[in-house]
């Protein structure tokens, strides 16, 4: 069997004497869909930033397909193949729409830092950029400025910057977080389809969501997991319950 | 070389539509400018001046790699285009006592690579950090080469800099370079050559996380980039272009000294950049026109032309943070709307009153400081030939009442300014502009 996309072995997270992430272990296997539910404060933001590099870890050992990107830089660890969004939207504010979702096309296609291509000319770059904005709904809004779309938008651009280099793994932070009811539901179909045939990690509140979307949930409470199990487990856990009482819907 | 400015449209955030062939006949504009330019103005002063203004741009430019492209302020630039200048130098007096066969049109290349590799020696340092300590590092390089340049008479020449002769250097079809208007030609040619290169580098994938990188250089990691080698990569360009204008500065006034590499000139490039406009492309070549017409032209006029110039930029970043081209900018959807024109008797009636407010100011400066710091001179006095004393309280009434009563016209017009400004958007998104 191939190594799973993401192992965490006793990965520890402290800011000064304040501990955060208290000895996680995890694997998530490729191809999986994997929700990471807790309540306010337990650490799941923390953890995505262990994983995408935003953060050391204080101990314990990330690895990616096999190969251990413990303290990696997120650009390292973007190059090997996995990708995150932001709970709170994180784009280049004053770029196009184009220009945001081409900024992160460039080097999974080999440009890098390359001052000899012209831009214009790159043929797959442009058709990539265009397939992306077309999955995400946005190719009609191309060269509108980011920062000035509405709220949704920006947040399917967000996920359409993750997408962009066709990661294996992608980690999406809370994706419809303040969206309605109905904005939610589309933000839903677009991760299904945009993430068909890779490994999924999201956090999410929505718990409608969660069940819908998620092989398996793991449950983090004050940085630890409690439980890692398929939803109807973990609807029926009685740990799960108490640490959570009243937000899992009946 | 305004065609240069009004076509704005390959400068914004948004990808030009207009694809190539519309690139190629701007520069092919430049370049008609530039030949044209010369025989317009053909003065002695006038070349002069276009020359300066070719340096200017080129330096400029170089500048906005980094503080409009790439986010990064720097303090120093003229370090890269003070040792372009003195590597141009040694290298023309080098050629000539060798008697190697290089013509004065090759020189530029040296000052060039002069600002590229210590561009990369002091962008090794610099550019590990962004923002604030970037921005500081370069203060603390500026002020070292600044006081090296005291300290290494032999390369830096000492108070009095190196001098050489241009016109020792090998002839090319005939040309020896000593007239100012070849000269002028040889500046302009390097002028459109790097304005071409530095607008295609932004248009790269360099120059556009450049851009991603000034904008938020933490999602630029999460695609991949590392900030850190995207301004290292810049830093080192800016510095090569940089080199070059200073190697035409030195072909062009013969002689470099250590101002070249002073804070002074750091701090003028930066103002031009900021003037202009940094956040368009065309920006940078706006301001390096006025801010070296101002330099020749206000120095003649009045003894405190600095205080002016440094008005105009305070007054810059108040009420026009975009700079000039910033300005243009926003008039350019109603410039393709056709309703450009309707703001014509609005602007006028604004303008009237600023011009008048702006001469009340003036003449009060004027007076002040002849009265202050001129006093020798007597009290005897010409504003636009018009003769005063100003010991007198009656010129001071009339500074008083025009800047006072300018003001507040000014203010009277704005609701009218404003509406005018209003019907004319409107206007224009009737007709499919975005706005």
């Amino acid at each position: 069997m191939s190594a799973p996309a993401i192992a965490l072995a006793a990965v520890e997270k402290r800011f000064g004497r304040t501990e955060i992430i208290r000895g996680v272990s995890l694997e998530i296997p490729a191809g999986e869909r994997h929700a990471v539910i807790g309540p306010n404060g337990a650490g799941k933001s923390t953890l995505f930033n262990l994983i995408s590099g935003r953060f050391a870890p204080s101990a314990g050992e990330i690895r990616l397909k096999g190969e251990n990107v413990t303290g990696l830089k997120p650009f390292e660890i973007n190059r090997r193949g996995l990708s995150r969004s932001f709970q709170v939207t994180n784009i280049f504010p004053r770029l196009s729409v184009w220009e945001n979702v081409r900024c992160a096309v460039l080097w999974s296609l080999g440009y890098r830092y390359s001052f000899w291509h012209g831009i214009d000319a790159l043929a797959e770059v442009r058709a990539r950029t265009e397939s992306i904005l077309e999955q995400i709904n946005l190719l009609g809004r191309r060269q509108v400025q980011a920062g000035v779309l509405a709220y949704a938008e920006q947040r399917a651009l967000e996920i359409g910057i993750t997408i962009a280099s066709g990661a294996e793994i992608i980690l999406l932070d809370e994706p419809t977080a303040g969206m309605s009811h109905s904005e939610a539901d589309q933000a839903v179909a677009l991760i299904r389809a945009v993430t068909r045939g890779k490994t999924l990690v999201i956090v999410e509140h929505d718990m409608a969501v969660v069940f819908g979307l998620a092989d398996r949930i793991s449950v983090l409470v004050y940085g630890e997991i409690i439980a890692t199990d398929v939803p109807e487990k973990i609807k029926a856990s009685k740990a799960v319950q108490e640490a959570y009482l009243g937000t899992v819907p009946a | 070389m305004s065609e240069v400015a009004k076509s704005a449209d390959w400068t914004g955030p948004v990808p030009a539509a207009g694809g190539a062939l519309r690139g190629y006949a701007v520069w092919i504009a430049a370049a008609l400018a530039f030949l044209v330019v010369p025989y317009v103005f053909s003065s002695g002063a006038g070349l002069t001046m276009l020359s300066l203004m070719g340096i200017m741009i080129v330096f400029t430019l170089s500048y906005n790699m980094l503080l409009g492209q790439t986010g990064m302020l720097s303090f120093g630039h003229a370090v890269y285009y003070g040792l372009g200048a003195f590597f141009a130098v040694h290298a023309m007096n080098a050629v000539t006592r060798a008697g190697l066969p290089v013509p004065v049109i090759a020189i530029p290349l040296v000052g060039g690579l002069a600002g590229l590799v210590f561009g990369i020696i002091f962008g090794s340092v610099s550019t590990r950090r962004g923002g604030t300590a970037f921005a500081m590092i370069s203060l603390g390089l500026a002020e070292l080469v600044a006081s090296s340049a005291n300290i290494l008479r032999g390369f830096f020449g000492g108070e009095e800099g190196i001098t050489t002769n241009r016109t020792k250097l090998l002839p090319v079809l005939g040309l020896n370079f000593g007239p100012q208007l070849q000269v002028y030609f040889l500046i302009a040619a390097w002028c459109l050559l790097c304005m071409i290169a530095m607008y295609a580098i932004t248009r790269t994938p360099l120059g556009r996380m450049c851009n991603a990188v000034r904008e938020n250089p933490e999602r630029a990691q999460f695609v991949g980039y590392n900030p850190q080698t995207v301004r290292f990569i810049a830093f080192p360009l800016s510095g090569f272009f940089a080199g070059i204008a200073g190697a035409l500065a030195a072909i062009n006034f013969e002689i470099v000294n250590s101002s070249y590499v002073g804070l002074g000139q750091s701090g003028v490039v930066l103002l031009a950049a900021y003037i202009g406009g940094v956040g368009y492309f065309v920006g940078p070549v706006i301001g390096a026109i006025i801010v070296t017409y101002l330099q020749v032209m206000l120095s003649d006029v009045t003894a405190i032309w600095q205080l002016y110039f440094g008005l105009l930029f305070i007054v810059i970043v108040m009420f026009a943070p975009n700079g000039i081209a910033g300005l243009l900018a926003m008039h350019q959807p109603l410039w393709r709307a056709g309703v450009l024109h309707r703001l014509v008797p609005a602007y006028l009636v604004g303008l009237a009153p600023l011009a008048v407010m702006t001469l009340g100011a003036i003449l009060a400066i004027e007076m002040a400081h002849r009265f202050a710091a001129r006093a020798s001179d007597g009290p005897d006095m010409a504003f636009l030939r018009i003769p005063l004393d100003v010991t007198r309280p009656l010129p001071w009434l009339v500074a008083a009442a025009m800047t006072i009563g300018g003001l507040l016209l000014f203010r009277r017009t704005w609701p009218y300014v404003a509406s005018a400004w209003n019907e004319a958007t409107i206007a224009a998104r009737g007709r499919g502009e975005h706005l």
